[in-house]
This record gives structure tokens, sequence and C-alpha cells, in this order.
């Protein structure tokens, strides 16, 4: 096992490469450059050669990224277009505001689409699974924009427990974003609750239906020993690679959220610099969320790699 | 898949393809979520296509005596904050997005279709390095790469056609590649390479009418999703330019007025959220008419 492993390691490893190669690549195949973005109608002669020879973009591309790449891996990313400002700094805050929303959405999330989804698949179409089920498909498919506006419209406007608009700075400390962070916090987690809790009510509901659930019911095992000895185990295996791709939607969904609350956070940048035309940070953000998005599918493939006994190989049980 | 329950080839239905339409619609009507769906979606369809003809006011029509003046008998939805209809503009407001993503889905569908098909087939080397490629394109946000190529070649149909069906092609090449898998190592397909045929007639003849179900499906679902990103696009100011109505940027528009005109908002989110619910339904329902398996994904 510890070879697939190792080699499930080297595919990320190995995808990372690609996602920064597409993301370097697409960048220099789009027309202009950051000095002909900066630089907008003046972007001719003298001005234009000093400005590339400033950011170093007369050397080869291939020699650019391999800069790139060596200094993003020690961490400095660069400065903004302007250079004015560090992007490892900027970053560094609003990656930490994120991280804090997407963190307490998941806290809030994952627990109760488990519970829900659990409860769901064993009253299965009674009165608790139609409730929740239909609730799940609603929040799923409606627009991030519309549940999130939905959400400042009832408990902003209507209610007025909870502002509808942060106004915090991005790098003050995390805590002073309570309580506002609230609604973003329920929006996300929304989406979310909703995506996982259909996977584990139909994976439930599939191993409620197999051979050996029915062989322990036959044998006359206590119905929730059987819930929780034979079929949870063996339900909530798969829900791990779900949990998975819902964090990585949570790194898209986030940009939407983000900008309907006026959160200071990754995906608000991320549409600022594409507006702005900040190519360096916009290099920076979509290599960070590429990263996130590999490492949380590879963490979850190893999860249940470790977590799958007819994954475990001979040699693994006898050591 | 097992392969005793499933016939080799699909059953060719009598009638042609218009008659399997027919039947297949049949099918979906027959649960109640299946039939709201159709009903909600060929509402759409209908409004979006007749609506010039009949909307009470003209879209454009600037009204400084009426701004955000509440729901009544002139104005069923009130206006909006340049006293315009908000019912004329919530009733033409979809047709850009269904203009869109109406064209790009079959594109998505054909060319992500065809791709994954090939390289199922062919499979080796070249298929490796691919999947690869499609995997770390996957692994970027919708949004990101859209904006990207939206902010550089700027926004209208003739960028959000290829750019939308580009994207939206990836993920239906695993799909497409998934669904090849299953059937490519079946006695028909080693029968038709023993028998000497090309690639393409393989492809054609063996492969494309037993994966074509799957693909459905899956553009069903794309098509919502290519919906959800066409609006959020259009909310965040990078979709249509004003004065053409679109829901997504007039939800924009209505949100700083919230507080004391929320019809605003409302319109044009029931109007949005019903399409893309009955778009969902009608997914499901062919999900389990065709007996495909709607796998869990998150949108990408």
């Amino acid at each position: 096992m510890l070879r697939m492993i190792v080699r499930r390691l080297l595919l990320g490893a190995v995808s990372i490469g690609m996602v920064s190669l597409i993301i370097f690549g697409g960048v220099e195949l789009l027309p202009g450059d950051a000095c002909t973005a900066y630089l907008e109608r003046e972007a001719q002669g003298k001005l234009l050669e000093n400005c590339r020879a400033q950011l170093g973009l007369d050397r080869p591309a291939w020699e650019r990224y391999w800069g790139w790449m060596s200094n993003a891996a020690r961490g400095d990313f660069g400065t903004t277009i302007t250079g004015r400002e560090r992007i490892g700094k900027l970053v560094g805050d609003r990656l930490l505001n994120t991280l804090l929303l997407t963190g307490c959405a998941m806290l809030a999330g994952i627990p109760l689409a488990l519970l829900l989804g659990v409860v769901c698949a064993l009253w299965r179409d009674r009165a608790v699974d139609l409730l929740f089920s239909s609730l799940a498909i609603f929040a799923m498919t409606i627009p991030e924009f519309i549940s999130a506006t939905l959400l400042i419209l009832v408990f902003s406007v209507w209610l007025g427990w909870i502002p509808g608009i942060i106004l915090t700075p991005a790098d003050a400390p995390l805590i002073e974003f309570f309580p506002e962070i609230l609604l973003p916090i329920a929006a996300l987690a929304m989406v979310m609750t909703a995506h996982i809790l259909r996977t584990v009510r139909s994976s439930v509901i599939e191993t409620l239906a197999s051979d050996y659930a029915q062989m322990a019911i036959l044998k006359g095992v206590p119905y929730w020993r059987m819930v929780f000895r034979h079929i949870l185990p063996n339900a909530l295996l798969p829900t791990i690679n779900v949990v998975a791709l819902t964090i990585a939607w949570l790194l898209g969904g986030v940009v939407v959220i983000e900008t309907v609350f006026n959160f200071p956070g990754l995906g608000r940048m991320m549409i600022d610099s594409i507006s702005d035309r900040d190519l360096p940070v916009t290099q920076t953000l979509a290599l960070i969320i590429a990263l996130v998005y590999v490492g949380v599918n590879l963490l979850a493939d190893v999860l249940t790699m470790l977590a799958n006994p007819r994954l475990r190989t001979h040699k693994t049980r006898s050591a | 898949m097992n392969t005793a329950a499933t016939p080799a080839r699909a059953p060719a239905r009598p009638g042609g393809a218009f008659a399997a339409l027919v039947a297949v619609l049949a099918d979906i009507a027959r649960t109640p979520s299946g039939a709201a769906g159709l009903i909600l979606l060929s509402l759409h369809l209908l409004v979006a296509i007749s609506a010039p003809l009949w909307v009470p006011y003209d879209y454009r029509e600037v009204n400084s005596l009426l701004i955000l003046s509440a729901p009544g008998a002139e104005h069923w939805f009130g206006t909006d904050h340049l006293g315009r209809d908000t019912l004329t503009r919530t009733l033409l407001g979809g047709r850009e997005a269904l203009l869109v993503t109406g064209v790009a889905t079959p594109v998505a569908v054909m060319w992500g279709g065809f791709t994954g098909i090939f390289f199922g087939l062919t499979g080796g080397r070249l298929d490796d390095l691919f999947m690869r490629f499609v995997d770390a394109l996957l692994s970027l946000p919708w949004i990101l790469k859209m904006l990207v190529l939206i902010v550089t070649f700027g926004t209208g149909l003739e960028v959000f056609i290829p750019t939308l069906a580009f994207f939206y092609g990836i993920p239906i090449i695993r799909v497409a590649r998934a669904a090849t898998h299953d059937v490519v190592a079946r006695d028909f397909v080693q029968a038709a390479r023993a028998r000497g045929h090309g690639r393409m007639t393989i492809i054609g003849r063996e492969l494309l009418p037993n994966v074509r179900d799957a693909l459905l499906v899956e553009g069903a679902m794309r098509w919502s999703w290519m919906l959800l990103a066409f609006s959020s696009l259009s909310f965040l100011g990078f979709g249509v330019s004003p004065p053409t109505p679109d829901w997504g940027l007039m939800i924009a528009n209505a949100r700083g007025y919230m507080s004391f005109a929320p019809w605003g908002v409302l319109a044009p989110m029931i109007a949005l959220s019903s399409l893309i619910i009955g778009i969902n339904l009608t997914a499901d329902a062919l999900a389990k008419t065709l007996g495909v398996d709607r796998a869990q994904k998150a949108p990408v």
C-alpha cells in the first residue's frame, strides 16, 4: 500500500507541475503582458522596453517560468504590478481570512451533513427525509449569489440581526470578523451541506440494500448495532472523496460569496486582480488555489486507501 | 457495470429519433418531479422565445418619475432604479443566458464526448498525458478560467459561447472516457476490431450508441451549471452589458435598494431559480429514465 500512496503523491506532484505550466503558459499565450496592461495606451517604444526590462519580461519564457517557480517554492511571489506591495504579504492576510471563512463553513457543514444524511437515509421517504432532501436540492441548485442575497434580505434587511456587508479591513485580527462573518459562513455551508447530505444519503441507502446488511438483519443483529457496526463504516467511506470535491468547490464558490458580502479574502482579491489585469497576483492566486485543490484530493485519496481494508495488501497486514 | 443486465447495444427504437425523443419525454413526465421540471423548462423556453412580442413595456424605457416604485396595477413587479418595468425586464432577462448556454451545451457535449471516446478507445501514453492535462485544468476554479479569458477577449456572445463550450467540455471528456472504458472491452467492440473496422467506424457505430445516454444526462447537468456560471458572471459585472436585461445583472443592480425595494431582486431571483430547478429536475428524471447513474459531483 505504501507504494500506492507514493504513486499517488507523485501523480499529485505531476498535476501541480502541469497546473503551474498551464497558468504560466496561459498568461503567456494571451495577447498583451503585464506591461501593456499596466501602461495601457502609453505602451509603446522606450516606455514599454524599460518596463519590460524592469520586470524582466525581456528574458526568454522558460527562464522566467523557472524563476517564478523557484521563487514561489521559497514563498516569494514577487511584487504587484505597480511594484509597490509584496504579493506574499497581501495574499497572506487574505488567505488567512478565506481559511477562516471556509474552515468555519466546513466545521458547521460537514458534521451537519453527515448527521442529516444518515437520518434521511434511515427514515427514507418519511417526512424528515422529504423535508431535508428537498431543502438540499434547493440549496444545491440555486446560484450562490441568490442564496447569499436571500440571506442578507432575511437576516439583515428584514430581521436586522447581522449587518449584510463586511467593512472590516483585510489585515484586521480574525476575531473582528465576528459576527458579520456568520452570514457568508451560512451561505457557503448551505451549498456544501446539501452536496454531502445527498451523497451520504444515497450511500447509506445503497449499503442498507447490500447482501451483508440484509444478512445482518436476517441474523437478528439489533438494528442500531447493525447501523453503527456494519452500515456506517462502509457507507461513509466513499463520502471522503465527495467532501474533498466539495472543499475544492468551496474555493470557487467563495469568489462569488466574498464579493456579495464584501469579504476581504482570496476570492475577492482574485476578481480585483483580474479586473486590474494584475497578472502576477492572478498567477499567484491561481497557483495557491490549484495547490489546495490538488492537496485536498490527494489527502482524500490517501485517507480512503488507509481506511479501506480491501486496499490493505497482504504485506501490510503481516507487518 | 453489469454486463448481463445491460444490452450490448442500445435497442433500436422504432420510428427513428423523433419517436425516441417523444418516448423519453413521456417517460420523464411520468414522475411528478420530472413533469414539474418539464413544465418549468417549457414555460421558460416559451417565454424566452415569445416575450419580445407581448411584454407590456419597452425594456429600455427610462422614467424618472417612476424610480423604484412599488408593485401596483401598472407595474406588477414595480420598477427599477431607472424607472424601468421590472416585469418586462424579468421576462426578457433569460434570453441571453438561454441563447448562450443553449448553443454552448451541445458544442461542449460534442467536443468533450468525442475527445473522451477517442482517448478511451486508444488509451496508451497519449491518453495518460492528456488526462493529466485535463485534471490540471479541472483543478482551477471555473470562475478564474472564465474571467481570465473574458477580461482578455471582452464580453459578448462570440466570447461566451466558445469559452463556456471549451471549459464545460473538459469534465465531459472524463465522463465519456469512463463510459467508453465500460464498453471497449466487450465482445462486439472486439469483433468490430477483428473485422478490421477503422477507429472512426468503431467510434461511430459501436461506442457512440452505448455512450450516448451518459452524455445526454451529463449534458443536461452541465447546462444548468453553465447557466449558473453565466448568471454569476453577469452578477459580478463581467456578463452582458446594459441595457440588455439579464437576471444576474438585474439582481446585482437591485441589491443596493433591497432594503426598501425588495421586489427588484425577488422577481429575477424567482425567474433564474425556477429555470435552474426546472433543468435539474428534468436532468434527474432523464437520468432515471435512461438508467444512468447521476454521480455526485461538485460543479467545476
